[in-house]
């Protein structure tokens, strides 16, 4: 015998199911005058540091076609690669960029939105710095443990090459799903695909 | 706020055997909905260690009572009046302090205010289905609703969700993030509900399952259900390597 590891288990997941948005984007699922605003609707403010950029996409099943009753959240570092959270131990963050965001996919066409600013570059455990790049975490109807990925710019092609995180992926045609397009000026696009041919990369993190 | 220092480690492993496969095919939904291809494993890094915080300051009076922040003044939400109560913990046992949960349910009637919503029974007009809280110092929380109905649903030819009450959570790390459901004590369709079924070990199951507690229940007035949540554990950092150039 000996002494027992005393961890507790993490709570099982469940999906978010069809109504995630009642919860989550009350406002916009037209559930209004509980709360001002919805959470995570506004990421910048008018002293918000760094390139205004917009993202812009959805979220495609196996059959082709877009969740209309998903919801997808970001979590980024500011301008300078710093985050907005008491764990960030570097320096303190731009007060004027909350780093979060969240958004309901549309109720007709699935579309996300995100109006942010382009993250500076932080570092991997080792030291090396990673490219820029915007954490997602998507929940579903259907999607029983929420999904993490990542999102990578197109115009750091440099710096892609050199991402500890794109380095381990195996197959390496693979590396584009994470690799958002452009899509005029400071816009992008970023479409998360769950099954198939294009399956995105999703993280175990 | 306290003197405790942030916690900057790196998250537990998540037990992936303990949480629901992405492919379940019981549950129809998740057919097309589940990845196919091993996740790509990483140790946390900075991007998600690090996560957004909630003040208190962002809570309304009524945020955490949902038999009163959709009614109109004067007036209440119809069902069963039910307080909901718990601790947030991590997997070290430690609480978790100001961690931010978000709740969402279908009212006494099994209906959902939602313009998709089929469901044959009637909307309450004072109740809108959704609250919020943040846990204390000592990572507890509250709320008051009442009782959630359970609904039919299509999946199979005759499924019934067991009354039920969506909890969305934020702990200190973006990888903490969790969505789940709380179910009641003593509901016989748990154990056939599909969704429920996606978990494979029962003792995951019994762990959402919040057990009446008359300790805590107000009488005259509200039955409570106590429901704790645990999240992701956190590695010490005390020996681990320091970043170089940092
Ligand atoms: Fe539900």
């Amino acid at each position: 015998m000996t002494q027992d590891l005393t961890y507790l288990k993490e709570t099982a997941s469940q999906t978010a199911g069809p109504y995630v948005h009642i919860g989550l984007t009350p406002n916009a699922s037209g559930i209004t005058g509980v709360y001002p605003a919805d959470l995570g609707s506004a990421m910048v403010n008018d002293r918000t540091r760094g390139t205004r950029i917009t993202i812009r996409g959805r979220v495609v099943d196996g059959g082709g076609a877009s969740l209309r009753d998903g919801l997808v959240e970001i979590w980024q570092a500011d301008a300078n690669g710093l985050y907005n959270s008491p764990g960030e131990q570097r320096g303190r963050a731009d007060p004027d960029f909350t780093g979060w965001g969240r958004c309901a996919c549309d109720g007709d066409d699935g579309e996300f939105v995100f109006h942010t600013i382009k993250p500076g570059r932080v570092p991997f455990k080792d030291g090396r710095l990673m490219a820029p790049h915007i954490t997602f975490w998507i929940v579903a109807r259907g999607i029983n443990l929420g999904l993490h990925t990542r999102m990578y710019f197109p115009e750091e092609a440099q710096a892609n090459t050199e991402d500890p995180l794109l380095l381990r992926i195996e197959h390496r045609d693979r590396v584009a799903t994470l690799i958002a397009q452009a899509d005029g000026n400071d816009s992008y696009r970023f479409d998360i695909h769950l099954q198939g041919e294009r399956e995105t990369v999703f993280l175990d993190i | 706020m306290t003197d405790r220092k942030p916690d900057t480690g790196a998250f537990f492993t998540r037990d992936r055997t303990w949480h629901p496969p992405a492919y379940t095919p019981d549950y129809k939904t998740s057919v097309l909905r589940s990845p196919r291809r091993a996740l790509l494993a990483l140790d946390g890094t900075l991007s998600e260690i690090t996560g957004p915080v909630f003040g208190h300051a962002i809570l309304g009076e009524l945020d955490n009572d949902l038999i009163h922040n959709f009614a109109r003044p004067g007036e209440s939400a119809i069902g069963e009046r039910i307080i909901v109560h718990g601790r947030v913990l991590d997997e070290s046992g430690r609480a978790v302090p100001g961690a931010l949960i978000e709740v969402w349910q279908a009212n006494a009637g099994g209906r959902y205010r939602h313009k998709k919503e089929g469901y044959l029974a009637a909307l309450d007009s004072n109740f809108g289905g959704c609250g919020r809280c943040i846990t204390d110092e000592n990572g507890s929380y509250r709320f008051r609703t009442v009782k959630p109905g359970p609904y039919p649903w299509p999946n199979g030819p005759n499924d019934w969700r067991p009354a039920h009450i969506h909890f969305s959570v934020f702990g200190h790390g973006f990888s903490q993030r969790l969505i789940t459901q709380m179910y009641f004590e003593g509901d016989p369709l748990i154990w056939r509900c599909p969704i429920v079924r996606t978990i494979p070990d029962r003792r995951a199951v019994e762990l959402l399952i919040a057990p009446l507690d008359m300790a805590n229940t107000i009488p005259m007035d509200a039955r409570a259900y106590k429901f704790d949540i645990v999240l992701r554990g956190r590695r010490s950092t005390l020996f681990e390597n320091r970043l170089d150039g940092n």
